[in-house]
């Protein structure tokens, strides 16, 4: 065994001594890597873990679990429709910096019984306190009205997904939460938070993070698309002429 | 049977669009049309993004009209001279088509660009159609023949300097009108994702005055080298041809236009032409109340 592997199986021994009255979370996620196949049609991920309380000492009241699985932050220009001289076209815009191309939240009881306003906004949780970083002269109104607009577009295209009171924790220290992927989501670093929260204060984090990617023919597409657009244009009508022909070819024995 | 696309990056249902494909061939083997007006809108209807809806139609387009250009190359009854003419204007209309795509793309009016120019084009061409259709199925009934209209170009046409014979086509005129005619095809290819037989085929026709015989063959040429060159202007600037889409649309399309040049051998033209005109207007309409009515989707979101 080398010296980082052993100082890897020591830090959360260390943890647990330096933080002795405080507890910790030991989290897991069921893939550590998503990989988007011809057939993907979406994934399920399964969040789970184990609550470590000094000295094994549950506290009274049980405490909660809130999941929250972030996709790759994206910088967005969003338009709104509105009826101008008889037709629907794009009229007002709203840019912003940091809207998550992805987030899951689950919990174990409603967000609003387990966490303040305050405290939901500091950790983002939920969509409605997501911060997106507004980039543009927009109102507060008008950037409230997009943002509920953004967040309805993306919850029906399962981009944006909540599911309170899913957490199940067992026996107090084993906790498992379940949030779909949907078959939109785009490759990138995912980050799966996972926060303890005792009388609606977080006494603990931790993160764990997923990949996901393309693989093998899709991988490959995606890249020659974007890597090598000529030979991947000549592809396409290669491919274009080529069929057609081959029915013409076929067509004609007949 | 889902299959993921790997550059609209979702899945669908491959059987869905093999089927689409299928008609859209059918009909563009029928009336020898590239079909690409109906491609569009249906996979934007099924949730494929416009812009990849547009650049995997065109090459749908080109698999359509292969066999059709080898078959009237073969009979003699493709104008070479004047197709040339027509694609190099048309790659040129290409061209002003992408910086016409970015520009409304930049101003976020490119759906309703999209829309605007599918009610005109298929409104206008459709009315045209139907009126002639109609013309002719009364002629027929009656016994009448119509009067056969004499074959002249337009007299802007032949106001255009510099003059070329195009032997085939029957024609001795400037090469600008066919060239400016490639272009404003061009341009609906590169926005629309269609061939533009439906605007070149009329055009030929009444404003340049070609042959009968080598019109439909001349504009199968045209649109064949267009929508391949569009498709490559598609893969280098908007990156959003999908491969796997375009396979899918193929495998219908050409299979479908075989069938339909079957069944367009057995029914009498006018009918077959009467049914064009009615899907046309029909498609227009739509398109139309689509622009009018209130949208699904108040917000859209692009990323950059």
């Amino acid at each position: 065994m080398n010296r980082r592997a052993r100082r890897l199986l020591l830090a959360p021994a260390l943890l647990l001594l330096s933080a002795a009255d405080q507890p910790i979370l030991v989290p897991d996620v069921s893939q550590r890597e998503v990989e988007i196949q011809y057939s993907f049609t979406g994934a399920d991920l399964l969040l789970f873990g184990a609550i470590v309380y000094p000295d094994g000492r549950q506290p009274k009241k049980p405490a909660d679990i809130l999941v929250v699985l972030k996709g790759p932050d994206q910088s967005i220009t969003m338009r709104e429709k509105q009826k101008v001289a008889g037709i629907w076209i794009n009229a007002d815009t709203a840019r912003f910096r940091s809207a998550p191309s992805f987030y899951a939240m689950a919990s174990s009881r409603p967000i609003e019984q387990v966490v303040d306003q305050r405290t939901a906004a500091i950790y983002e949780m939920g969509v409605e306190k997501l911060q997106l970083s507004p980039s543009s002269l927009n109102e507060s109104a008008e950037l409230d009205r997009f943002q509920a607009g953004l967040i309805d577009l993306r919850e029906r295209a399962g981009l944006y997904v909540e599911r309170a009171g899913t957490v199940e924790i067992t026996e107090g220290v084993l906790y498992r939460a379940r949030l779909p992927l949907s078959a939109r989501v785009i490759v990138g670093d995912y980050t799966a938070e996972t926060f303890l929260v005792q009388d609606g204060r977080v006494v603990a984090a931790a993160v764990r993070d997923i990949t996901i990617r393309k693989s093998g023919f899709e991988q490959f597409m995606a890249v020659a698309a974007e890597e090598w657009p000529f030979l991947y244009g000549l592809a396409a009508i290669a491919l274009a002429v080529g069929m057609g022909w081959a029915a013409g070819a076929i067509a004609r024995r007949f | 049977m889902d299959l993921y696309l790997p550059v609209a990056n979702l899945s669908v249902n491959a059987l869905v669009i093999i089927a689409l494909g299928g008609v859209v061939g059918l009909l563009s083997g029928m009336f020898g049309v590239g079909g690409g007006f109906l491609t569009t809108p249906l996979l934007i209807f099924y949730g494929i993004p416009p812009t990849v809806a547009a650049a995997s139609a065109a090459s749908q387009v080109t698999g359509a009209s292969v066999s059709g250009v080898f078959t009237h190359m073969a009979r003699g009854t493709v104008d070479v001279r004047m197709g040339a003419v027509l694609t190099a204007g048309g790659v040129v209309g290409a061209v002003i088509g992408v910086f016409l795509f970015r520009l409304f793309q930049a101003l976020g009016q490119i759906d309703t660009m999209i829309g605007i120019l599918y009610v005109l084009m298929l409104g206008g061409i459709g009315m045209l159609m139907a009126k002639e259709s109609i013309q002719a199925l009364v002629a027929l009934k009656t016994g009448k023949r119509l009067a056969a209209r004499k074959r002249r170009h337009h007299p802007l046409v032949a106001a255009l300097p510099m003059r070329w014979r195009f032997y085939r086509s029957g024609l001795y005129i400037s090469p600008l009108a066919p060239l400016l005619l490639g272009m404003a095809t061009g341009i609906l290819t590169m926005l629309l994702g269609v061939g533009g037989g439906f605007i070149l085929v009329p055009a030929m026709l009444y404003l340049l005055g070609m042959t009968t015989q080598s019109v439909v063959g001349t504009s199968l040429f045209q649109i064949l080298f267009v929508t391949m060159a569009t498709t490559m202007m598609h893969a280098l600037t908007t990156k959003a041809v999908d491969l796997v889409l375009a396979m899918l649309l193929l495998i219908g399309s050409v299979t479908g236009a075989q069938i339909g040049t079957r069944i367009s051998m057995t029914v009498r033209p006018e009918y077959l032409r009467i049914l064009l005109a009615a899907i046309v207007l029909l498609v227009a309409a739509r398109m139309a109340l689509g622009l009018g009515f209130r949208p699904d989707e108040i917000y859209t979101v692009e990323v950059r």
